[in-house]
């Protein structure tokens, strides 16, 4: 493994927790937007909306953390990104249907966008909240470190997250429909976990050294 | 380093109170006294009073707020603005609701309007934030009877499930505001094509609105996909439009002309001359075409009034 290899992997995965904490709250703040013609902009839209996100971010870092131990590489952590862009579709083409249907079946605006949030987002978000844990994985070389390494990448993803809620609310709705922008977010996860496993190749190197010793 | 911060700090202090202080005063200047104030979920609510009348109204600073609603103390009935007015005159356009929908409380002046004029009709008015009911009741006098009934919810949903139980209303008035404009998904072809659903043949959507720029025009054009040819009501002297849009066709200038020599005693006690209208009803198309229109999938109407 060379210096440089190292720190240019390091930069892509930095780089992919950015564009996921990004996408998390761009499709976040776009909730609010896609459950209001159904359930309104009531506080509990918004309630249910954080809760769900909050909830699936919380259990894809478990498992995500989970699958770190095992035999971890760009590869693997290439696919959440596709795996997420996957997951966004069901909201791109039957968000409506899906909402549609809840809407005559559940009465109380409450439950009903709470039931919503969860067919709608958790899969996808849950997909995402994966990659966090996992980058740390992929980014600690040894154990002193990995404090820091964690910050880092909480600075960067929750950067990203701070640029996609102001990208989104202040321009990105100016310009485009909401599934232009949700298509988009989709088309960036794929590339981007396209690039990590077509970089696992380039980087074989360096992750070879970081697979558990057993 | 110690030193920086601390000065820092009581500048901030001081810039603080000083701007307090100066809010304050120039409230205090022209008489208007605060008589109530509470934090709602969603806003902020003030009523003022000043020696004519009393104001509700739902922003942060006094000094930029608008009022939502007013009423003088003295003829309670008689209304305070423009707008209240310009809504009224719709009227012309179609008379006699037997059921009525306002999107939108305020201090509860239309609702109690439109009872005065038709005692017989059933009201009802959808309103996102309990709060103000609150404060219609206690401070604007605003009562909830056998014929008019608030139901606390989203106006959008409220408008959805009414059309699943396929009611109907032969007036549907659109009066939402979030203290900033009318809330984006209310504004949308979706949203119109709902309320849509609502109007038997003859019935008709009055709505209040103030869009500058760039939202005036693809608020005019969103109304105009869903409506056709909808009558806009711009007056001189006030920044609001009301938009009258019917299924039916709408009536000529010398129709209203002669409803409104009708209508006019009739209005009299509200403080308007009813005939004073109709010459600013106009069906002309005098906005930008080409603008997008406002749907669910694209609706950054805040960003458009800018």
């Amino acid at each position: 493994m060379t210096e440089s290899t190292s720190s240019s992997s390091n930069l892509l995965i930095l780089s992919l927790a950015f564009v996921s904490g990004f996408i998390i709250m761009s499709v976040e703040l776009l909730g609010g937007r896609i459950l209001a013609p159904y359930f309104g902009s009531s506080i509990f839209v918004w309630g249910s909306i954080i809760t769900v996100f909050m909830l699936s971010l919380s259990l894809g870092y478990l498992f995500g953390g989970k699958l770190s131990l095992r035999n971890p590489s760009l590869k693997q952590h290439g696919a959440f990104f596709v795996l997420a862009a996957f997951l966004l579709i069901p909201l791109i083409l039957f968000g409506n249907q899906i909402m549609e249907a809840l809407f005559l079946v559940v009465e109380d605006p409450r439950y009903g966008s709470l039931i919503v949030s969860m067919l709608l987002f958790f899969l996808p978000t849950a997909a995402l909240g994966m990659i966090a844990p996992y980058s740390v994985r992929l980014l600690v070389m040894d154990s002193n470190h990995s404090g820091h390494v964690a910050g880092t990448l909480y600075f960067v993803s929750t950067l990203g997250s701070a640029l996609g809620t102001l990208a989104t609310s202040f321009y990105l709705v100016l310009w485009f429909e909401v599934n232009q922008i949700l298509i988009t977010m989709g088309l960036v996860l794929f590339l981007s976990g396209m690039l990590a496993i077509y970089s696992n190749k380039t980087f074989h190197v360096n992750q070879a050294t970081m697979d558990d010793p057993q | 380093m110690k030193k920086k911060i601390k000065y820092w700090f009581s500048s901030f202090v001081l810039f603080f109170f000083a701007s307090f202080f100066i809010l304050q005063n120039s409230s205090a200047q022209r008489g208007i006294r605060e008589i109530h104030q509470e934090r709602s979920l969603y806003r902020n609510i003030i009523v003022t009073e000043d020696s004519t009348r009393r104001c509700l109204r739902f922003t942060m600073t006094r000094r930029t707020g608008q009022n939502q609603s007013c009423r003088f103390l003295e003829n309670p009935q008689e209304l305070v603005f423009p707008y209240a007015k310009m809504t009224l005159s719709s009227l012309l356009v179609q008379a006699e609701p037997q059921r009525i929908l306002i999107i939108g409380l305020g201090g509860g002046t239309l609702p109690e309007v439109y009872h005065t004029l038709f005692p017989e009709a059933e009201i009802i008015i959808s309103e996102i934030d309990e709060a103000v009911l609150r404060v219609a009741e206690d401070f604007f006098e605003f009562e909830q009877t056998d014929k008019i009934k608030v139901d606390i919810g989203d106006g959008r949903v409220y408008v959805k499930r009414a059309a699943l139980r396929n009611e109907s209303f032969d007036l549907v008035i659109i009066d939402a505001f979030n203290g900033e404009y009318i809330p984006e998904h209310l504004m949308t072809e979706e949203f119109l094509e709902e309320i849509k659903s609502l109007l038997p043949e003859d019935g008709m959507l009055v709505s209040n609105t103030f869009s500058t720029s760039r939202l005036y025009d693809a608020e005019s054009q969103t109304y105009h996909n869903v409506f056709g040819e909808f009558i806009n009501l711009r007056m001189n002297n006030t920044g609001n439009r009301i938009i009258i849009a019917s299924r039916q066709e709408l009536p000529g200038l010398n129709t209203l002309n002669r409803r409104a020599a009708n209508w006019r005693n009739r209005l009299e006690i509200f403080g308007m001359d009813v005939t004073d209208y109709p010459r600013f009803m106009s069906k002309e198309i005098d906005w930008n075409v080409d603008e997008r229109p406002l749907t669910d999938q694209y609706s950054p109407a805040n960003l458009l009034n800018n």
